[in-house]
């Protein structure tokens, strides 16, 4: 039976997705770089977080915040030792060293964690809900999608009222021009990815908190961050958040018929949005 | 002198584009380059910004070697740029692009946002639309602004009419006291023979990436700039 907490499921599980979307978009959007090992990172940071949980029992919000800037370190020096030397006009060098980080990454977290399912344990807030009179909503799937509004009003303020936004747009329209502007495109794009992975930090706590990860839980989730991102339009991060929607609502609405047509179900929605509107909903001009 | 180059031989991987020029300026004076397309001028303004780099020798500024710096260390050491074909961000708006130019160096000027917005107060009007949906003239009035904004020692204006019409050029050229007025040194990449000799106190001529001709606008007669810009053989 599809009522209206099942809608309301999907919309929350959006915010997830639109999560996931996030870092790759803003890296996608500020050096036209499309990062294949985006949902193995999440994957490595749902097990540094896990790392912090298990081994020294720290809280898994407290956990994350200790993740967060490690994993902007190692997007910083990802960026700069590798990614910035295949950028370029050429967007297959990116790629394949991408698809290759995601190969090694998933290796990596294999030999460490072995192919054993995990979960980070939350306690009493797995299950605590608040009701609202026509359903009751999980705590979680709500933190989950205030979580992901505020990553996407803290990005829009970056953007476009910080002077960091400013260099973030200069260097995307042109990193010559920009660095006449005493802007280095190399360290702006190593601080992006560094603020990617950050998001992606955020990302990956909820999703341990909210099902089962191993280390090849990655390219499905990187799947589900290309199609919100797509359904929403590039460049438009609340565009992101309403695919992230529609996905989230197809796939519990679809699950709501048939379990085994959850996944599905998303996917078709995204290939239905694609034909209606192949720049997406909210495409940027 | 707070500016030259010595020997200078920018090249573009195996292209030799320059074959030791030399030129130089003084604080607060104008020098203007003149030559036919393919001369090298537009590789002397990229080889002085440091968009394409040299040996450090090469370019030398207030008694420093900077030849060899990337531009984004050349610009914050007081070098400014108002590239050829304007360059504004098309995802920032007008006051945006000029903000931009300040955020990385503010020096110390009379320019801000207030001054520039005073010098050309269309862009004032237009402060909040795209850059790029303004004119071609008012383009490089917020080009010529975001250089401003960083209070430079010296500004390089590379092809500063190119593609603006007469009155437009005429415009910016009488602006141009007051943008230079606080002793800011200038080197202006020019096209119009007459304009460059009017408007500079020495004057540089290029072809094939060497210095053809250079003197003082009067001491040149047309005839020997005639012959300097298109070669021997006109």
């Amino acid at each position: 039976m599809i009522g209206i907490d099942t809608i309301i499921q999907g919309v929350l599980l959006g915010g997830l997705y639109a999560l996931f979307a996030s870092g790759l978009s803003l890296i996608f959007g500020i050096m036209r770089l499309v990062n294949l090992a985006h949902g193995d990172l999440i994957v490595f940071a749902g097990y540094l977080i896990l790392v912090g949980v298990s081994v020294f029992g720290l809280n898994p919000f407290l956990s994350a915040l200790i993740a967060a800037p490690l994993m902007f370190g190692v997007g910083w020096v990802l960026q700069l030792a590798v990614l910035n030397r295949v950028l370029g006009h050429n967007i297959l060098p990116p790629l394949l060293v991408t698809f290759g980080l995601s190969v090694i990454l998933q290796n990596l977290l294999l030999e460490t964690f072995s192919a054993d399912s995990q979960r980070i344990p939350v306690g009493v807030l797995e299950t605590a809900s608040v009701d609202i009179g026509v359903t009751s909503l999980g705590l979680l799937p709500l933190l989950t999608f205030g979580s992901a509004i505020a990553v996407i009003l803290i990005l829009n303020w970056i953007f476009y009222r910080t002077a960091l936004g400013r260099a973030f747009r200069a260097v995307s329209d042109d990193p010559t021009t920009a660095s006449l502007m005493g802007i280095k495109p190399n360290r702006i794009f190593a601080l992006a990815t560094g603020l990617a992975l950050v998001i992606v930090t955020i990302a990956a706590l909820y999703l341990g908190m909210r099902a089962n990860f191993d280390p090849t839980t990655g390219p499905a989730r990187l799947l589900y961050a290309f199609e919100a991102v797509i359904i929403g339009g590039l460049g438009n991060l609340w565009g992101t958040l309403i695919g992230g929607m529609i996905i989230g609502v197809s796939q519990t609405v679809g699950a709501a018929l048939n379990p085994e047509w959850q996944i599905l179900a998303g996917h078709v929605a995204f290939l239905i949005v694609l034909l209606i509107r192949p720049r997406g909903l909210m495409p940027k001009q | 002198m707070i500016l030259q180059t010595q020997d200078l031989t920018a090249s573009y991987g195996d292209f030799r584009a320059l074959f030791g020029v030399n030129i130089s300026l003084e604080p607060g004076q104008i020098v203007s380059i003149i030559g036919a397309n393919g001369a090298g001028k537009t590789t002397l303004m990229r080889s002085i910004s440091g968009v394409l780099q040299n040996a450090p020798e090469q370019v030398v500024f207030k008694g420093k070697p900077i030849g060899d710096l990337p531009a984004s260390n050349i610009m914050q050491r007081g070098i400014a740029m108002v590239p050829e074909g304007r360059r504004l961000f098309p995802s920032l708006s007008v006051e945006e692009n000029l903000l931009v130019g300040a955020d990385r160096r503010k020096g110390s000027g009379p320019w801000n946002l207030h001054s520039v917005y005073a010098l050309f107060p269309i862009l004032s009007e237009f402060r909040s639309r795209p850059a790029t949906a303004l004119s071609g003239g008012q383009q490089q009035m917020i080009a010529i602004g975001r250089a401003l904004m960083s209070n430079p020692e010296v500004l390089l204006f590379d092809e500063i009419s190119l593609g603006l019409a007469p009155i437009v050029i005429r415009e910016i050229y009488a602006a141009m006291p007051k943008i230079l007025s606080q002793g800011t040194g200038a080197i202006i990449v020019e096209q119009d023979i007459a304009q460059a000799m009017r408007v500079a106190s020495y004057v540089y001529c290029m072809i094939e990436g060497k210095v053809s001709l250079e003197g003082a606008p009067a001491d040149l007669s047309r005839s020997v700039v005639h012959e300097a810009y298109f070669g021997a053989a006109a």
